[in-house]
């Protein structure tokens, strides 16, 4: 059976991962990688696709 | 209710996948939008992707991570991982039973009636979180050449779904391209014909075994904002909701479990008793549910 400090441990769990990766997005957007990554998306890439 | 995920699953292919100019333009999509994050697997050099790939940009910003950080730059994946980190703090790995296109594909061709239906070998489905550490983030970024620069090594030596989605519409579209074609190339035709064949006789092969987004997502299913929980009292080990799952669990002895796709098949087809219900954090949001037309249930 789930007790009340499992649920809690849970749900604290779920808090301390969102603000860890909001804090990486935003990390990210203030080192401007979106524009980085904006503009590897706009390329073919080649190897990806594998060919070259 | 699967019509509905159905639906759903085809929306979101064909907004991932919303460029339709490129027969056209015979190139992929160049604008903004390029830089969302796709929630399931798609390739970005698809020619109508419109959002780009977190496993492919993860790989690309690793393998030149030295260069950027030379320039000062600091890119080190921090935008990708944190946008795939949040999807899956609030809803765990349901992106790939309900947004994933090369989910959806496996789903259609698992539904051809040939062969008999098989379960994958259990110890493969740990071949995908070597995937995601070594083929994602390990390689790309240690094994570099005398220029300090590394390799996308998943999509280059494994990926069908760039194969499938980019790798044979970029043939047809600049047949230039073709001249270039060699090993790298037929390695990965034959993996994404590996994948689809084994589609037809196995649910979702890729997504079990290979897939490093669903291996990153399922970490989270034990304590995402939205996930499949079990009311214990009301549950009959009946076994029901394995029979239904796409994923080959059984839910009531696997709770949480990372392979879960969250696709609700084994809430709404297979569990007949409410046993199991979709929570946003401590709430249920479907335990009160009717049940197969007979009474309420309620806690």
């Amino acid at each position: 059976m789930k007790t009340n400090k499992n649920r809690s441990t849970i749900g604290k769990l779920t808090i301390i991962s969102f603000v860890f990766f909001l804090s990486l997005f935003l990390f990210g957007v203030n080192v401007k990688e979106p524009k980085r990554v904006l503009e590897q998306a706009w390329n073919i890439c080649l190897d990806c696709i594998g060919i070259g | 209710m699967e019509s509905i995920r159905k639906l759903i699953q085809v929306i979101a292919t064909l907004l991932s996948n919303g460029y339709f100019l490129f027969p056209q333009t015979r190139n992929i999509y160049q604008g903004p939008m390029k830089v969302l994050c796709s929630p399931g697997l798609n390739c970005y050099s698809c020619p109508a992707s419109t959002t780009y790939c977190p496993i492919g940009a993860i790989q690309q910003l690793l393998l030149g991570v030295r260069f950027s950080f030379e320039t000062g730059s600091y890119f080190f994946s921090s935008y990708v991982v944190g946008s795939i980190g949040l999807i899956a703090t609030l809803t765990g790995r349901l992106s790939c039973g309900w947004l994933c296109p090369f989910g959806l594909i496996q789903e259609l061709l698992h539904k051809l009636p040939f062969g008999k239906k098989r379960e994958v070998y259990q110890p493969l489905r740990y071949v995908k979180y070597f995937m995601l550490i070594a083929f994602v983030f390990l390689f790309p970024l240690l094994l570099t050449n005398d220029w300090g620069m590394g390799k996308p090594w998943f999509c280059k030596y494994v990926c069908p779904a760039g194969t499938l989605e980019a790798g044979l519409p970029m043939l047809l579209l600049q047949p230039d391209l073709r001249a270039t074609l060699g090993y790298l190339f037929y390695n990965k035709l034959f993996w994404m014909i590996f994948f689809l064949v084994w589609s037809v006789s196995t649910s979702r092969p890729f997504c079990k075994t290979t897939c490093p987004l669903g291996a990153f997502y399922g970490f989270f299913n034990k304590f995402s904002l939205f996930k499949l929980d079990l009311i214990e009292s009301r549950c009959t080990d009946c076994g029901n909701c394995a029979k239904v799952c796409p994923m080959g669990i059984q839910f009531n002895k696997a709770i949480g479990s990372s392979e879960c796709i969250m696709c609700m098949r084994c809430l709404r087809e297979g569990c007949e008793f409410g046993a199991i219900h979709l929570t946003c954090g401590n709430v249920s949001l479907t335990a009160n549910r009717r049940i197969a037309g007979k009474k309420q249930v309620t806690l």
